[in-house]
């Protein structure tokens, strides 16, 4: 990438200054993973800059190595022309940097002046803490934002997220933070409040801070935002003024990419449907879902965080009751209650968070795949240990297992062969539909092609597959048919002929064409 | 886990053998068979206790009531020995075993239904089956010449050499290795203790199967309480007062972690076996009680201190993962 536009060397037009923070040459790997590579970043004083990404582009590493929370492997960060090393979240603290995040770390059972002062509260002749002085200044601090209606007293539980991003805010300008990183701060907040956020985003303008905001939501982008800088894989690929840069632009910046490997090629025999879903409903996270799965298809589902579709697929597996919506397998009605009866009566779920999620560590291998087959491997209620053993080999070797034993315990193997064993103990089931949330997230791409290859392997043997995927190559690469969700609806079905990215993170985003 | 946890109970097992080679250097006569059979008999009853428990802390929850309700279920057995010398024995464990069970439902059902912290839960019912015994007995004592001589003289019965008790004991742990070993619910205990999430995945009611490990506590608590009564011949609502703290205690030695998930069926027993020897032995070697409590502390501690380097390993392996993802 080409990091030298963006350094104190070459003013552009428009700069009101040089620079209060530039990154450049960022690089940050985990283990399999390389999250940011070679990137750069500048933020000036009074302005906004927008990172746009599609999700695992780097954004949120980023923020992270801004706060102190990671340290880059190699890279400068400069914060006024002085170069800094942020080696601990107070480091960041001292040189002004603050964060505002989608969800707000506060403190909930504390107050929102002992919220705003935490870590630099006012204090007596004797070293105590002055809560007189604490209080009026946090009083001073809220009124001077124009949210006087906020009492410093008050329990920060007690407010609404909008309240929250406020006492947040509040706690960056008492610590005059210059440099305030916004994290998809809009994301839990209605139209009212989000106006009223961005006039307090006016203000820090006015005030001179730099401002890094991270959203997906282009009409705030366009309406907040001087800069854009887009990331694409841990690559910075793209920066400028808005004003030069058109939607379409940004969103082709966002998708356009080498492909880094090759899915399989499948013929695919799509049958009769198996799993229809009608009018289905959740009184927060989704609303009028009715799709069709049929028999031999990978659907893919894509749209951005928070478009709901893991709460549908939770709502389809049995575990997120239903407001309302009805749904059919294989010509038979079915409502799960529980995620027991879905596995009952063919479907099952192979969800997103793999440590959390799907796997036991500490049980061996052969146990963990039994785990959801338990009925089926006892006689008269006793556990057979040679079924269990069986349908875990039968399963692990099919999918090309590492391991030196099915009684190893599964943390003490990667994170490609953790998310076969989940996988071998879901089609342990035996099952007709599989949804896969995410199946190739964090793992790395041999591990993926395995994956891309079995399951181009269970729709050949005629199960059906959901893919939640937020992946563009995976989305388009693997399914037949893609549905787009956004904010909890259907926004579009497409057949996956000729379809392209930028068709589709536009129907994800609600940009129009 | 496996090989780690048999570790562990190999070097509980050795830490006992060198408890008793000690002892015995004292009082020579302590390692005879027959004196070991003894202190086993002596230790059943905690043994059983200790099952149960174990099975509670392995689902992330704790029962503090358990001698609570032995002491109820014992007052209840007793009272109806007392009025009804003819209601036969068999029956009356059935009695105590259901009484019991009721009451560990309730701390079960407030558990899962209401969602209360299992502390919580059953340090209130510790206080309330107390209560409760006091109520039914109107605070008098039930002493042993109110009691039939069926009721008092079953677990003393010989049989193949052996008490009964201690044969009920074999019978219990027996019927715990098969349940935690080859059942679905023995499983389901285990999963939901590792990873509660990913057993709503795999289908498991992770409420029910907490309800069903308090049935089970309860259940074991009513079985000791009968079998207390009868064995210390006196029913009374101060019997086995503050019990639930060497129950608890027996597990931590025998290796059950108290974050849950990870434990064994002869973990429980052999840290009750411990616990054991030290009450019954070290007495007789004209140990000072305080000693005795300085030991089981120390003993406490140190299993607690392994149990924390065992399980550090796995906690960096998710760690890692979880960064990377």
């Amino acid at each position: 990438m080409d990091t030298k536009a963006h350094t104190t060397q070459t003013p552009m037009r428009d700069h009101p200054a040089t620079p209060r923070l530039t990154l450049a040459g960022v690089t940050k790997t985990f283990p399999g993973v390389r999250a940011l590579h070679n990137v750069g970043l500048s933020l000036y004083p009074g302005q906004v800059t927008a990172l746009i990404g599609e999700n695992g582009a780097g954004k949120s590493t980023l923020v992270k190595i801004l706060t102190g929370i990671y340290r880059p492997d190699a890279g400068t960060i400069t914060v006024d022309g002085r170069q800094v090393s942020l080696a601990s979240a107070h480091d960041a603290f001292e040189q002004g940097i603050t964060a505002i995040h989608q969800e707000t770390v506060l403190f909930d059972d504390l107050s929102v002046a002992e919220n705003i002062f935490l870590g630099h509260a006012p204090r007596t002749r004797f070293g105590t803490i002055d809560w007189r002085a604490m209080r009026s200044r946090a009083a001073e601090v809220l009124k001077g934002m124009g949210a006087a209606h906020i009492d410093p007293d008050a329990r920060l539980k007690d407010l609404g997220i909008a309240n929250k991003h406020l006492v947040a805010v509040a706690r960056a300008m008492s610590i005059d933070a210059q440099i305030v990183i916004m994290d998809e701060p809009t994301a839990a907040l209605s139209a009212k409040e989000i106006e009223d956020l961005f006039e307090l985003i006016d203000l820090l303008k006015r005030e001179g801070k730099a401002i890094l905001f991270i959203s997906h939501k282009f009409d705030e982008i366009y309406r907040i935002a001087e800069r854009y800088t887009v990331f694409r894989d841990g690559e910075m690929v793209g920066e400028g003024l808005l004003a030069d840069a058109s939607q379409n632009e940004i969103v082709k910046m966002m998708v356009g990419r080498a492909v880094d490997h090759i899915f399989p090629e499948r013929q695919p025999q799509i049958g009769a449907p198996m799993l229809s879903v009608s009018d289905l409903s959740h009184p927060t996270e989704f609303d009028g879902i009715s799709f069709e799965l049929r028999k031999g298809e990978i659907l893919g589902f894509y749209g951005l965080v928070g478009a709901g579709r893991s709460e549908l697929m939770h709502a389809v597996f049995g575990i997120t009751r239903t407001s309302r919506g009805t749904m059919t397998l294989d010509g038979a009605p079915v409502a799960p209650r529980s995620a027991a009866e879905a596995i009952e009566a063919g479907v099952v779920y192979v969800p997103e968070e793999r440590g959390k999620q799907g796997v036991v560590i500490g049980m061996p291998i052969f146990k963990n795949v039994s785990l959801p087959s338990l009925k089926r491997t006892s006689k008269s209620g006793v556990l057979q240990l040679k079924e269990e053993f069986g349908l875990a080999r039968k399963y692990t070797e099919r999918l090309d297992l590492r391991a030196s034993s099915l009684s190893q315990d599964v943390g003490t193997l990667s994170g490609g062969n953790q998310q076969k064993v989940v996988i071998a103990k879901w089609l342990a089931t035996d099952p007709k539909v599989i949804i896969l949330d995410e199946p190739t997230k964090g793992i790395d791409i041999g591990s993926k092609a395995a994956v891309h290859a079995f399951m181009a392997e269970l729709v050949e043997q005629g199960l059906s597959v959901i893919m939640v995927s937020s992946e563009l190559p995976e989305i388009l690469g693997m399914s037949d048919r893609v549905v787009v969700m956004r904010e909890g609806r259907i926004a579009a079905v497409y057949d996956n002929k000729g379809l392209d990215a930028v068709t589709l993170v536009q129907t994800a985003a609600g940009i129009a064409a | 886990m496996k090989t780690l946890a048999k570790h562990r109970e190999i070097w509980l097992l050795a830490a006992i053998a060198g408890l008793v080679a000690l002892i015995s250097v004292r009082f020579p006569g302590f390692a005879r068979p027959g004196n070991l059979a003894t202190v086993f008999n002596d230790t059943s009853i905690l043994m059983i206790l200790a099952l149960g428990q174990m099975v509670v802390i392995l689902t992330r929850s704790i029962d503090l009531s358990m001698a609570s309700n032995l002491a109820f279920t014992g007052m209840v057995v007793a009272m109806i020995n007392a009025a009804f010398p003819a209601f036969p024995i068999p029956l009356l464990i059935l009695v105590a075993i259901g009484v019991g069970l009721l009451l560990g439902a309730l701390n079960g059902l407030l558990v899962w239904k209401l969602g209360i912290p299992p502390i919580v839960v059953t340090l209130g019912t510790l206080t309330i089956y107390r209560g409760a015994t006091f109520l039914i007995s109107g605070g008098a004592w039930v002493n042993a010449d109110q009691m039939s001589p069926a009721f008092v003289g079953l677990q003393r019965m010989q049989l193949l050499g052996m008490p009964v008790l201690s044969w009920i004991a074999i019978t219990v742990i027996a019927l715990f290795f098969v349940l935690m070993s080859r059942t679905s619910v023995g499983r389901s205990f285990y999963a939901i203790g590792v990873n509660p999430t990913a057993s709503v995945y795999a289908g498991i009611d992770v409420g029910r199967t907490k309800f069903l490990a308090f049935c089970l506590s309860g259940a074991v608590a009513g079985l000791c309480g009968y079998l207390w009564i009868s064995r210390y011949v006196i029913a009374s609502v101060e019997v086995a007062n503050g019990y639930e703290l060497n129950i608890i205690a027996a597990c931590v030695i025998g290796g059950i972690s108290i974050a849950g998930g990870i434990g064994s069926v002869a973990g429980a027993v052999l840290g009750a076996l411990f616990l054991g020897i030290i009450s019954t032995a070290l007495p007789v070697i004209n140990v000072s009680p305080f000693w005795q409590m300085a030991i089981s502390g120390s003993a406490i501690l140190l299993a607690v201190v392994l149990n924390a380097r065992g399980e550090r390993k796995q906690g960096r392996i998710i760690l890692r993962k979880a960064e990377a993802a």
